[in-house]
């Protein structure tokens, strides 16, 4: 049986995590939330069967017990994320958040997702589109020797960035270089983001920086980060590997780009993708634990 | 051209563009000889931070010899008359940078943004503007918009708070009649309490006559720098910028042999190689790519083996903006595949 989920935020993000979660085995998407009742989101989930609101979380919350909403996914924005959690908490849902806001633990599935089984969390957070894309290849090196600097650049598509992320840029560049550290294994960690407008709109490119304590363990790291983009490539196919890692000193450096599957908006999102793919094998992860009884969703009073 | 009895506030940023020329390697020493030698030519406005500005220190653009905060720190205290600005791009620096350096007493800050993502400065806007700070809004790149188009990015900063607006020509890519387009657009559709500003490269040897159109179509803020050290083929050199200025009765208040001095004897001996218009600072220039490209495209030739010339004109094609250091080394390798 599919567990009940309500997303909250029908922009970019919310829209496209919309056709993850139907392909999904158990997770069923019951609610789309927006505040414009013209927002494109809206329409698309009206279209696709689900009940929606406009009135923001306010709008669900009286249906969370009627429709059995177990799980609920805020991609609105850092501002308003505490407050919709505290709402979706008192009614006992559990919350992942896929905004900057960071109130919970991170989660960057491919490096952590068993470390959060068992542990009863009721909010866990995506980190960022770039943290999803880039920690991974920190870890993939600190596995092998510590980093004593861990820096990433994310590119995106102007028109794959939304108001919300725009808005939210700080909290951004402090959420991914928080979770570059805590995630990745980095002692210390650094984040930049760049929007580029150019037409046709250019894939999401990443690029990796590791600076390694001592001399860096060329063959060893060469076969972490290509285990590790095997890893993501399982539930972001289009995550490539384009040009290193390169080694100068003790600098690392990976560059990477992420092609989406164009749910939403076309394949250059990849930006979009990691983020919602990540989510939902996430949620998926915690709705095993509900179905089998090792998560118990409890009402935060 | 008649430009005489108008009033214009120059503002150097050989301290902070210059750090591109020199990897960001300036020391306090240097920093604080030149700013104070430019307070006494009668500068206005010094910009004191690493290249790329608040937070710009790191693997990507390189790191700073000092802090940002050591710089400030070392140079505000030391200055006359003359004010101290900073800049500061969203997605590289954050909210924290800005307290930073206003509790250093910075009076201006400059929120660089490319010139179509206006809308990721709010939040530094919104917070200068609460410090009370002189509050630049700086479009870079600006030749990749149309002029009614960079209007409504200079709209949406001056509804964040901002009372001045930069077209900033990164690449050093507009002729003279692309600068006037820009600038007549920003003035007529701008309130006349909101100052027009122009920031040049000499990469296609534009700098001055660029200013001075700027100049012409209602700019008040003209940015340069002492013996043009900066990005690329430096910024619009400002010892001849006030030489200019002097002979078509431009006010400036800038001191024409003094600034002469600092040119000669202060900046040029801190240039690691002259800054001048060789080949790979004028391909920034014709294919329009940010000039803090330079001298990374320099490096990933020695380190790849591909011309910079190369690198830069693929650059340029694939479109990419300022801060995308990283693309050089990665377009670097990719030729370095297709030839092999």
């Amino acid at each position: 049986m599919a567990i009940n989920c309500a997303m909250i935020g029908s922009g970019n993000i919310g829209t496209d995590l919309m056709a993850k979660l139907q392909r999904s085995p158990n997770l069923n998407p019951v609610w789309m939330v927006g505040i414009d009742p013209d927002s494109d989101g809206l329409l698309k989930a009206q279209a696709a069967g689900l009940k929606t609101t406009h009135e923001g979380v306010d709008g669900l919350i009286p249906h969370i017990e009627e429709d059995n909403i177990q799980i609920a996914f805020d991609a609105t924005s850092a501002y308003v994320h505490g407050e919709n959690n505290r709402k979706l908490q008192e009614k006992g849902v559990l919350v992942i958040d896929l905004t900057p806001a960071a109130i919970g633990p991170f989660c960057v599935p491919p490096v952590n997702l068993k470390e959060h089984v068992g542990e009863q969390e009721m909010n866990v957070n995506m980190v960022t589109c770039g943290g999803q894309a880039t920690i991974p290849m920190v870890a993939a090196v600190s596995q092998v020797q510590p980093v004593e600097y861990g820096e990433i650049v994310a590119t995106v598509a102007s028109k794959s960035a939304g108001p919300g992320t725009r808005k939210n840029i700080d909290e951004f560049t402090r959420t991914t270089a928080r979770a570059v550290e805590e995630i990745g294994g980095a002692k210390k960690g650094k984040a930049i983001i760049i929007l580029n407008p150019a037409e046709p709109p250019l894939i999401m490119r990443d690029t990796v920086h590791c600076l390694t304590e001592t001399e860096p363990d060329q063959k060893a790291i060469t076969e972490s980060v290509h285990a590790m983009i095997k890893e993501v490539q399982k539930y972001v196919p289009g995550y490539k590997l384009k040009n290193g890692p390169i080694f100068d000193g003790n600098r690392v450096s990976v560059f990477l780009e992420v092609e989406g599957l164009g749910d939403y908006l076309p394949k250059y999102a990849g930006n979009l993708d990691i983020m919602t793919a990540a989510g939902t094998r996430t949620a998926e992860m915690f709705a095993e634990e509900i179905e089998n009884g090792t998560l118990t969703l409890t009402k935060l009073v | 051209m008649n430009l005489k009895g108008k009033k214009i506030k120059l503002h150097d940023n050989a301290l902070r563009d210059g750090m591109h020329s020199v990897s960001h390697q300036f020391s306090l020493d240097d920093m604080v000889r030149m700013a104070v030698a430019l307070d006494e030519a009668g500068m206005p406005l010094i910009e004191v931070t690493h290249g790329d500005g608040l937070g710009g220190s790191s693997v990507n653009y390189g790191f700073g010899k000092h802090t940002n905060r050591e710089y400030l720190e070392a140079v505000v205290p030391k200055m006359k008359n003359a004010k101290i600005s900073a800049l500061l791009l969203p997605g590289l620096g954050t909210v924290e940078d800005l307290d930073m350096a206003a509790g250093c007493g910075i009076s201006t800050i400059r929120v660089a943004t490319h010139c179509t993502e206006a809308d990721v400065s709010e939040q530094h806007i919104q917070k200068a503007r609460e410090y009370g700070l002189d509050t630049v809004g700086f479009l870079m790149m600006a030749h990749m918009t149309s002029p009614e188009a960079l209007l409504e990015q200079a709209k949406k900063m001056v509804d964040y708070g901002a009372n001045c607006i930069y077209a900033t020509d990164s690449a050093g890519y507009l002729l003279p009649d692309d600068v006037t387009d820009r600038i007549a657009a920003l003035r007529a559709g701008l309130s006349n309490d909101i100052e027009i500003g122009f920031h040049g490269h000499h990469n296609m040897a534009m700098g001055i006559a660029n200013s001075l159109a700027a100049i012409e179509a209602g700019a008040v803020r003209i940015d340069g720098s002492v013996a043009g050290f900066g990005a690329g083929a430096g910024n619009t050199p400002l010892e001849v910028m006030v030489a200019v200025c002097n002979r078509m009765g431009i006010e400036t208040g800038v001191d024409v042999d003094k600034i002469m001095d600092v040119a000669e004897d202060i900046a040029l001996p801190l240039m690691p190689t002259p800054t001048r218009i060789d080949r790979d600072s004028l391909t920034l220039g014709y294919a329009g790519v940010y000039s803090s490209f330079l001298l990374h495209a320099k490096r990933a030739e020695k380190n790849h083996g591909v011309p910079a010339r190369e690198i830069l004109m693929a650059l340029g094609e694939m479109g990419a903006v300022g801060g995308q250091e990283d693309m050089i080394e990665d377009v670097a390798l990719e030729i370095k595949k297709k030839s092999a």
